[in-house]
C-alpha cells in the first residue's frame, strides 16, 4: 500500500535519552560482531551453522532497530534490504551468506562499535560535563582554600571563589558545545547506521523490481476484470436489447400488409427500446473513459463532475497543461470515488477539490466536512484508487478524524503536455 | 428553411438530411469538422444549425465550440447541438449568453422524428429545446431542492417541461390538461419562485433555466 507518511524526529532530549542504550547496544553489537565471525569462520565445519543463523536473526534484529532510530533521526524510511529466508537448516544458512545484506550488517556491527559508539558517548559526555561542573560550583565555592587543591584540577593556585567563577565558565563552555553538537553527532551516528544497512544500489533494484511485478500483475488483473465487466454488461444490456429490437422489427414486417395497426405499434416499441439500449451504452461507456474527459482533460471533466453531484463542490484547478490519458483517467476516477464517499458515507454538505502541478508531481486534495472516520478498506473504493495510482507511483493518504473533517490526498509523479487535447479514436 | 449542418459520421449526416429535407428545410451544406463547420456558419447564416459535438479534426469538442464561437459573432444564431451523452457543463456553456435560441438534445431523440423537427422549429424561432435529461439533472440538485420542495409534484412537472423549452400550449398538450391550467400552474411556480413573470413564453423559458442554474 502506497501511503505517505510524516516522520516524527526526536528532539535533542529524546537523542540524549537514546544515547546510553545506543552506546550499550553498540557495544553489544561488537560482541555480536566477534559471534559473527566466529560463526561464519566455524561454518566450514557443520557446528558453525546453527550458530550462523541464531546470531544472524539476533544481529537482524538489531539493525531493524537501528534502522528503525536512524530513519527516525533523519526524518525518512529506511527499508529492509534482506532476500526472504528459506526453510531448512542449510538452505537457509547458505542464503544469509549470499545475501550480500548480511556482510554490510556485519561491517556495521564494527563500525557502530567503535566509531558509533564514541559518536554518541561524546554527546553523552558533553551533557554529563555540564552536570558536573554545575554540581561542582557549589562544593568549590564552600570549600576552604587549604583543601582547594584536592577538588580543584587546575593547575593555578587560585581562590575559592575564582576557582567556581572559572567552573561556571567551563560548564558554559560544555553547554554550548552540547547545543553545537548533540544533533549533528547522533545525526552522524544515524548516518553511518544509514549509509550501511540501508539496501545497497543492487538490492533497491532488486525490490523495485519485485515492486513493479506486483504493480504489473495487479494492473493486468484489474485490467481484466474490468473488461470482463464490459463484456458482461454489453451481453446483457445492449446486445440483448438490439437482438429483441430485430424480433420486434422482424414481426411488424410481417404484420404490415395484414395489421398496420399493430405494426404501428410494434415500430413504436422498436424505437423506444433503441432509445434503452443508448442509455445503456451512454452509462458503460462513462464508466470506461467519460467522453467529458476526452474532450476537457481533467479540469472540465473535474467541473462537469461537481455540476453533475449531489454535493456543492468548491473546484480550485490550476494546471498548466494535460498529464497522459491513463493518468488523466486514473485522477477522475479518484476524484469521482471521494466524492461519491463525502456525498453517501460520510453526510458532509460541502466538499472542494483542489488539483495542481509542481515539482513534477500532480497534487489532488478532495476535502469534505463530513463526519470523518472512514479509512481504507481491503478491497474497497479507496483501495482500488490507491492501487490504481500505485501503477503510476502515485501515492494516496487519507486523513479522516472521527468529527471530520475528512480529506483524501493524492500525489502521481506525472509531465504535462503543453497540447490542449490529442487526437482519439472516439467519434460521437 | 436553412439549415447548416455539422455531423462528420455519413450514416448519421443522411439520415438527419433524410429527415430534415422530408420536413421542409434546406440543407444548404454539412460540414464534417469543426473549422469547416464554423466557415459555413458565418458564410451561410442559416436559420438554424445542427451541430454534434464531437468532429474531427481532436474529436473532442469540436462542434461545441464552433458553435458558440460562431454564435459570439453573429449572436442570437440558432442552434442545435446533438450528442450521444449530455453534460451540464456543455449545457451551461451554451446558455452562458442568454440569448435563447439554443437546443442541447440526445441524439436518441431524432428517432422521434416529430418532437425532433418541433424542438428544431423551436430553436430557429428563438426558443430554447434542453434535453429532459439535463433538466432532470438541475431539477434533483439539492442545491436547489430546498425552494423546490414548495412545488406541487404537477408544478414540478410543468416546471421540467417549461425548462426543456415547451410552450404552454404544448404542456397542456402533453399533460392532457388546459392550456388555462397550465398558465396557472406557471404563475404558481413563477410566484412560489420568487421570478419576473413575463408574458413572452422565451423568456419566460430562460428564466426559469437561469434559475435552475444557479450555483
Amino acid at each position: 500500500m502506497a501511503t505517505a507518511e510524516t516522520i516524527r524526529q526526536p528532539g535533542r532530549f529524546g537523542l540524549l535519552t537514546a544515547s546510553l542504550p545506543l552506546a550499550i547496544a553498540g557495544l553489544v553489537g561488537g560482541v555480536a560482531w566477534a559471534f559473527s565471525v566466529i560463526g561464519t569462520l566455524a561454518s566450514a565445519l557443520w557446528i558453525g551453522v546453527p550458530l550462523l543463523v541464531v546470531f544472524t536473526g539476533f544481529v537482524r534484529g538489531l539493525a531493524n532497530l537501528h534502522r528503525w532510530w536512524a530513519g527516525r533521526v533523519l526524518g525518512e524510511r529506511i527499508a529492509r534490504p534482506y532476500k526472504p529466508a528459506r526453510t531448512g537448516m542449510w538452505p537457509r544458512a547458505w542464503r544469509i551468506l549470499s545475501d550480500s545484506a548480511t556482510w554490510r550488517d556485519v561491517s556495521w556491527l564494527l563500525a557502530n562499535c567503535t566509531l558509533g559508539v564514541l559518536l554518541v558517548l561524546a554527546n553523552l559526555l558533553l551533557f554529563l560535563s555540564v552536570l558536573f561542573y554545575l554540581v561542582a560550583i557549589p562544593i568549590i565555592w564552600q570549600t576552604p582554600a587549604a583543601h582547594l587543591f584536592v577538588q580543584n584540577f587546575s593547575l593555578f593556585t587560585v581562590g575559592p571563589r575564582e576557582n567556581a567563577w572559572i567552573t561556571g565558565v567551563e560548564a558554559m563552555i560544555c553547554l554550548l558545545l552540547w547545543l553545537w553538537l548533540s544533533k549533528p553527532l547522533m545525526r552522524a551516528h544515524a548516518r553511518l547506521a544509514r549509509g550501511l544497512l540501508a539496501p545497497g544500489k543492487k538490492a533497491r533494484l532488486a525490490q523495485r523490481v519485485q515492486q513493479l511485478t506486483e504493480q504489473r500483475t495487479e494492473t493486468v488483473d484489474s485490467h481484466a476484470a474490468e473488461v470482463r465487466r464490459i463484456e458482461r454488461d454489453l451481453h446483457d444490456g445492449a446486445q440483448a436489447r438490439l437482438v429483441a429490437l430485430g424480433m420486434n422489427l422482424g414481426l411488424a414486417e410481417e404484420m404490415l400488409a395484414s395489421d398496420p395497426e399493430a405494426a404501428r405499434k410494434l415500430l413504436a416499441e422498436a424505437r423506444e427500446s433503441t432509445g434503452s439500449a443508448l442509455s445503456e451504452l451512454r452509462d458503460l461507456v462513462r464508466g470506461i473513459h467519460p467522453p467529458v474527459l476526452a474532450d476537457r482533460g481533467i479540469d472540465g471533466a473535474i467541473r462537469a463532475l461537481a455540476l453533475a453531484g449531489a454535493l456543492p463542490v468548491d473546484v480550485d484547478i490550476d494546471l498548466p497543461g494535460r498529464p497522459t490519458a491513463p493518468v488523466e483517467s486514473a485522477v477522475y476516477f479518484a476524484v469521482a470515488e471521494a466524492l461519491t464517499n463525502a456525498a453517501k458515507h460520510s453526510h458532509a454538505t460541502r466538499a472542494a477539490v483542489t488539483v495542481a502541478y509542481d515539482d513534477g508531481r500532480l497534487r489532488v486534495s478532495v476535502r469534505d466536512d463530513g463526519r470523518g472516520g472512514a479509512h481504507i478498506g481491503q478491497g474497497g473504493g479507496l483501495h482500488g484508487v490507491a492501487r490504481r495510482l500505485a501503477a503510476f507511483d502515485g501515492t494516496l493518504d487519507l486523513d479522516s478524524p472521527v468529527g471530520g473533517p475528512t480529506e483524501v490526498l493524492m500525489e502521481v509523479p506525472c509531465a504535462l503536455s503543453s497540447a490542449r487535447t490529442s487526437p482519439s479514436s472516439g467519434t460521437d | 428553411m436553412r439549415v447548416v449542418l455539422g455531423e462528420d459520421l455519413a450514416l448519421l449526416r443522411d439520415g438527419l438530411i433524410r429527415i430534415l429535407t422530408a420536413h421542409d428545410f434546406e440543407v444548404v451544406e454539412s460540414a464534417d469538422n469543426g473549422p469547416s463547420l464554423l466557415r459555413a456558419l458565418l458564410t451561410h447564416r442559416p436559420d438554424v444549425a445542427v451541430v454534434d459535438v464531437r468532429m474531427p479534426p481532436t474529436f473532442t469538442d469540436e462542434g461545441l465550440r464552433a458553435a458558440i464561437e460562431a454564435r459570439t459573432k453573429i449572436p442570437g444564431l440558432p442552434v442545435l447541438v446533438l450528442s450521444q451523452y449530455v453534460e451540464q457543463l456543455y449545457a451551461r456553456e451554451l446558455l452562458s449568453d442568454s440569448g435563447g435560441a439554443v437546443g442541447y438534445l440526445l441524439k436518441d431523440r431524432v428517432s422521434d422524428v416529430a418532437q425532433f423537427i418541433d424542438a428544431v422549429r423551436r430553436v430557429a424561432a428563438g426558443g430554447t429545446a434542453m434535453d429532459p435529461e439535463v433538466i432532470s439533472q438541475l431539477l434533483t440538485r439539492p442545491r436547489i431542492d430546498e425552494p423546490l420542495k414548495q412545488l406541487t409534484p404537477r408544478e414540478r412537472e410543468v416546471l421540467g417541461l417549461m425548462a426543456e423549452g415547451r410552450s404552454n400550449a404544448a404542456i397542456a398538450a402533453r399533460l392532457y390538461v388546459t392550456e388555462k391550467a397550465v398558465g396557472k400552474h406557471t404563475n404558481s411556480i413563477f410566484t412560489k419562485l420568487a421570478l419576473e413573470m413575463s408574458e413572452d413564453d422565451n423568456r419566460r423559458v430562460l428564466a426559469v433555466l437561469a434559475y435552475l442554474n444557479t450555483e
